[in-house]
């Protein structure tokens, strides 16, 4: 099963292999690879009843915790059958409507690893994995969404999809960490079927809001809904599968997929029915004020997203079942719609609600599958849609503690929808007026099977909804809800309080729908009273106070002035230096000053007052012979100190630098008084902070010996393996003859550089 | 003692190094890099008058010698500190003939000249 994966990624770089004289079929082609893994996981449903799990795990970095691990159960079955099924059509889909783009190959490379990463996530049985699949979902729609990368609003609004996700999902990994830390494991089943009661661990309430930060921003719950409206801008393939099967579901799957590890508590039965029931009504109210068809569908597919939310939190038998059942809806007829809208636009030239209109007479074929998906959308009989929506109003009533205000706001949102439904079918197929750019005609078949195909399911399993109770939605709530359940779905339950809130949740939609001319005008009046800020820009404003504040900081911090770097430097050297000085307590270690013979002193004495002079010397010249005097007196102290070759160096390199200043140093200016007094002073104490850190170091080297010098190891093999008595020089030649080499190197190519600095010409 | 002059050269060479004028800055490279070097041989502990010469075969060794390892180091530091100066006091030169300045703080912007 794990393999199916490998399938969908391999098929990803088959579709870059596919011959051009093959392009004709390139969308069927590849169509065959989910529509195989489908089958092929069709298979599972008899075994998933038999055993609810199948585990397949291989070792990736098994010390970490993380492993190749897969499961497979009604819950993860349900999502994969769905992302394939419908990704099976989406494909023949693209095949036509992608035909007149450009970078087509690009496109269907992004569409299957999105699938892929879709599938990995459904399967993944480790927390790690599935947040690797998780932000693959988030990077591959992000490609797929700024598809169109040409125009600017395009890239605003795939960034805005990429960084809204991408953050939860990082949430949602801190939330994953925490989990596995509090709980010892990052395995799926083992969380699940385990006894760990993270419920009652300390670290709770920070587990599970991180998580649902996750959740929240990939299924676009308030105040993060703002980007799938945004996300209308990829092409319509891509929307009908954003919107349908992946992406914003993947959010629903996590909390699903967690609800026995992480439900029952108050915080989750109040967080989440709390968002879920405010996006519901925001979704469904804000849809009803827009005036892009796709942008119309964006907004009642956030609604969707609330209900499902509402749902899970709500957390009784009753309301996963719910969820699971509207799904299944709303995927089939989600998909369907934006494909429908997606046509629709190719065949008119606009997706202005304004301007369509009567295309039933001359698209009855996209018409009739449009109402079918329509007719489950609003929730009528006989299609799934009634059957989810009777459940659903059934687990509201019965919520515990909130049943009066979920119920109140699960009616007034199914009736926007109701209104939804209605308003679409009579504004874009039935409307007596046509202001669109093209004449519209019926689209090729290639635009209606797969739309068409979703359709006639919603409408069979809404015929026979006992079959699928029976063989998916029942392996899904067992493993939901951690014990064995028996579904039995009905289309029809009688005349019960439900089926009158049905009738009046029909009314109600008929009434606004008669209404609309008073209604919507009054609507956007609110909308724009109310509405004004818009989410996306505050977040675009946002990331612009981001990069101002980067920018800010920059040229705070790299003003260009040397002096301010090396101070900033040396002070941090003092201070770490002097602390850690003070630390070990330096004074401790035997000072021994030592008796130095006289003439040492005296050349201590000259070297101090030459640098002094150096200092202060204001004459160049002077400067630059005291700097001399300064290094020879170095040299003596070398040469007294038993180093000749260094005295010796020191002498010629000292000699060396004098000469070529003096041959410099006219053709610079003289000093000038640069500085003023209070930061020459301000320099001094710095100076005389580092210079007393190194005092201080060099007292605390000379009295310290931590490791035996390997100096006797030269001393002791310098005549008999380098044949030198100069034990240097033998270091310097022999032993470390290559460290020898590099310095020659880095000496040539400071000669190169001085040579090529004094003959470039001043051009 | 040494470790005091150490410290002054280090304190003269920070001190020029932060001054706006670019020999200065020279000469506080100058200063640093003899500083350094005297560090690390006076943290070798010093040896009067034995240099570290091992006598020929059969010869008598006698006492303790100098250590010739941090010698080795600090041979190669000065010859490397040579070219590092000879090396920035032709860019000053050529940096002031080009431009005029010699002022650090006008020293800001790599890409005009």
């Amino acid at each position: 099963m794990e393999w199916t994966l490998l399938i969908l990624f391999i098929a990803a770089g088959i579709s870059l292999m596919i011959p051009s004289r093959l392009k004709n079929l390139k969308g069927w082609i590849l169509s065959l690879f989910p529509f195989g893994v489908f089958v092929y996981l069709l298979t599972f449903i008899p075994v998933i009843d038999e055993q609810w799990l199948i585990e397949r795990s291989r070792p990736w970095m098994a010390d970490l915790g993380l492993n190749l691990h897969f499961m497979l159960d009604g819950l993860s079955l349900t999502f994969a059958l769905l992302i394939t099924g419908i990704g099976t059509f989406i494909l023949i889909y693209a095949h036509e409507y992608m035909r007149y783009y450009s970078h087509t190959k690009r496109f269907y490379v992004y569409l299957l690893v999105f699938m892929g990463s879709m599938l990995g996530l459904v399967l993944s049985a480790n927390l790690i994995l599935l947040f690797i699949f998780w932000e693959l979902t988030g990077i591959s729609s992000f490609l797929l969404i700024g598809f169109k990368h040409h125009q600017e609003n395009v890239r605003t609004s795939a960034i805005q999809a990429l960084l809204v996700t991408t953050f939860g999902g990082l949430m949602m990994l801190a939330g994953f960490v925490l989990l596995g830390l509090a709980s010892g494991t990052y395995s799926l089943p083992e969380l699940i079927i385990g006894d760990i009661k993270i419920t009652q661990h300390g670290w709770y309430l920070p587990i599970l809001i991180l998580i649902l930060g996750g959740a929240f921003s990939k299924s676009a719950q308030f105040p993060f809904h703002f980007w799938l409206p945004g996300a209308m801008q990829a092409p319509s393939p891509v929307s009908a599968f954003l919107h349908s099967a992946t992406m914003v579901k993947a959010g629903i799957y996590l909390l699903a997929r967690l609800n026995p590890v992480l439900a029952g508590t108050a915080e989750w039965q109040t967080i989440i029915p709390l968002v879920g029931g405010s996006t519901m009504l925001i979704g469904a109210y804000l849809a009803l004020t827009q005036k892009d068809l796709k942008a119309i569908l964006a907004y009642t597919t956030i609604s969707a997203l609330g209900m499902l939310m509402l749902l899970i939190g709500i957390d009784t038998e009753l309301a996963i079942k719910g969820a699971l059942i509207y799904l299944i809806v709303h995927a089939l007829y989600k998909g369907t719609l934006f494909m429908i809208a997606g046509s629709v636009e190719k065949q008119t030239g606009t997706r202005d609600i304004d301007l369509l209109g009567n295309l039933a007479y001359k698209m009855p074929i996209t018409t009739a599958v449009a109402l079918l998906a329509l007719l489950s959308m609003a929730g009528l009989p006989p299609m799934l849609g009634y059957v989810g929506k009777e459940i659903i109003y059934e687990a509201k009533i019965q919520a515990p503690h909130i049943a009066g205000f979920v119920t109140f706001f699960g009616v007034v949102s199914n009736i926007f929808m109701v209104w939804v439904s209605i308003f679409i079918a009579y504004r874009v197929f039935f409307r007596r007026q046509y202001h669109g750019f093209k004449t519209p005609k019926e689209t090729s078949h290639h635009f209606w099977i797969g739309p068409g195909i979703l359709a006639l399911v919603g409408l069979i399993l809404g015929l026979f909804p006992h079959q699928l109770g029976e063989y998916l939605i029942q392996p899904a709530m067992n493993v939901i809800r951690a014990e064995s359940l028996k579904v039995d779905l009905k289309l029809w339950h009688g005349f019960n309080q439900v089926f009158m809130l049905s009738l009046l949740t029909v009314i109600g939609g008929v009434v606004l729908f008669m209404l609309r001319k008073q209604i919507i005008p009054f609507f956007r009046k609110v909308n724009k009273k109310f509405f004004d800020v818009r989410f996306s820009d505050l977040f675009t404003r946002f990331l612009d106070g981001i990069m101002l504040f980067a920018r800010h900081n920059t040229r705070i911090m790299q003003h260009g002035y040397q002096r301010i770097y090396l101070m900033v430097l040396f002070l941090s050297v003092a201070f770490l230096g002097w602390y850690q000085l003070i630390d070990t307590r330096f004074w401790t270690i035997g000072l021994s000053v030592g008796h130095l013979p006289p003439y040492v002193t005296l050349i201590g004495a000259i070297i101090v007052i030459a640098t002094l002079f150096t200092l202060f010397s204001r004459s160049r010249m002077a400067a630059i012979i005291s700097m001399g005097v300064v290094g020879y007196g170095i040299a003596i102290i070398y040469l007294i100190y038993s180093a000749i070759d260094l005295a010796i160096t020191q002498l010629l390199v000292e000699t060396l630098t004098v000469a070529i200043f003096v041959l410099v140093i006219f053709k610079l200016p003289r000093f000038a008084k640069l500085s003023s007094r209070a930061s020459k002073i301000r320099d001094g104490i710095i100076a005389l902070l580092v210079g007393g850190f190194m005092t201080g170091m060099a007292l605390k080297a000379r009295n310290l010996e931590l490791q035996h010098p390997i100096s006797d190891y030269f001393l002791n093999h310098g005549l008999s393996e380098g044949f030198g008595s100069n034990i240097v020089n033998v270091i310097l030649v022999d032993f470390r003859a290559l460290d020898t080499l590099g310095e020659v190197t880095v000496l040539l190519i400071a000669t190169l550089g001085v040579v090529a600095l004094l003959k470039i010409d001043k051009s | 003692m040494l470790s005091i002059i150490t410290g002054v050269l280090y304190t003269a060479g920070v001190y020029l190094l932060l001054r706006r004028s670019l020999v200065k800055l020279i000469l506080g490279i100058i200063f640093l890099s003899n500083a350094t070097n005297l560090l690390i041989f006076i943290s070798a502990g010093m040896t009067e008058g034995k240099p570290a010469f091992v006598a020929k075969e059969g010869a008598e060794q006698t006492g303790q010698m100098a250590d010739p390892l941090p010698q080795a180091l600090v041979l190669t530091a000065i010859v490397i500190g040579f070219g590092i100066v000879a090396f920035t006091l032709a860019l000053n030169y050529k940096y002031h003939k080009q431009t005029g300045t010699y002022d650090l703080d006008q020293v800001k912007e790599t890409d005009k000249v």
